[in-house]
């Protein structure tokens, strides 16, 4: 799993049926000291999760597809969590 | 699988509830002469790891097996503690 900002949120009307009612976000992935590691990735939230939270986000298909409740959803990142805090000992 | 040190742990309260009561650790991929490669990551932990140890994770959705039948929504799990490793 990857530590990533929420930077927004996608709107998207038409859509494949597995997304309906689904919330996307774009979720920024980042480096312990939190800077931008990479391109930002659209997630499916099935936490609540907000713009400018640090969420914990699941890159793998048929994990973010569990997440989402929905088996065979075309998805391949779910954010699944709203970190607290990250305690790094090195 | 790769071997890898704890470096510390994720605190997370508001969550998919498949991932009640489960650890999660950051990882630091290492090489084989034990020095850090790639990119830091987090990780469900199976089997009871702590910070500072060395571990061996599995990528994928084979991370969740341990937990079975819960599915719990990850795509990296700390499987087994190293005790040493050899090289030749």
């Amino acid at each position: 799993m990857q530590i990533a900002r929420v930077i927004g949120t996608v709107v998207s009307t038409q859509k494949h049926q597995k997304f309906e009612g689904a919330k996307l976000l774009l979720v920024q992935p980042m480096a312990l000291d939190e800077t931008p590691r990479g391109i930002p990735v659209l997630a499916v939230d099935s936490v609540g999760a907000g713009v400018r939270e640090k969420v914990l986000v699941v890159i793998e298909g048929r994990a973010a597809g569990e997440a989402l409740g929905r088996k065979g959803a075309p998805v391949d990142a779910a954010v699944i969590g709203i970190i607290d805090s990250v305690d790094v000992q090195e | 699988m790769q071997l890898a040190k704890v470096i510390g742990n994720v605190v997370v309260t508001r969550k998919d509830e498949n991932l009640t009561g489960i650890k999660l650790m950051v990882l630091q991929p290492i090489a084989a002469d034990g020095s850090n490669v790639g990119r830091t990551l987090v990780a469900v932990d199976a089997v009871g790891a702590g910070v500072g140890e060395t571990v061996f994770f599995v990528r994928g959705k084979e991370a969740s097996f341990p937990f079975h039948p819960t599915d719990v929504p990850t795509d990296a799990g700390i499987v087994g503690i190293v005790d040493h490793w050899d090289l030749d």
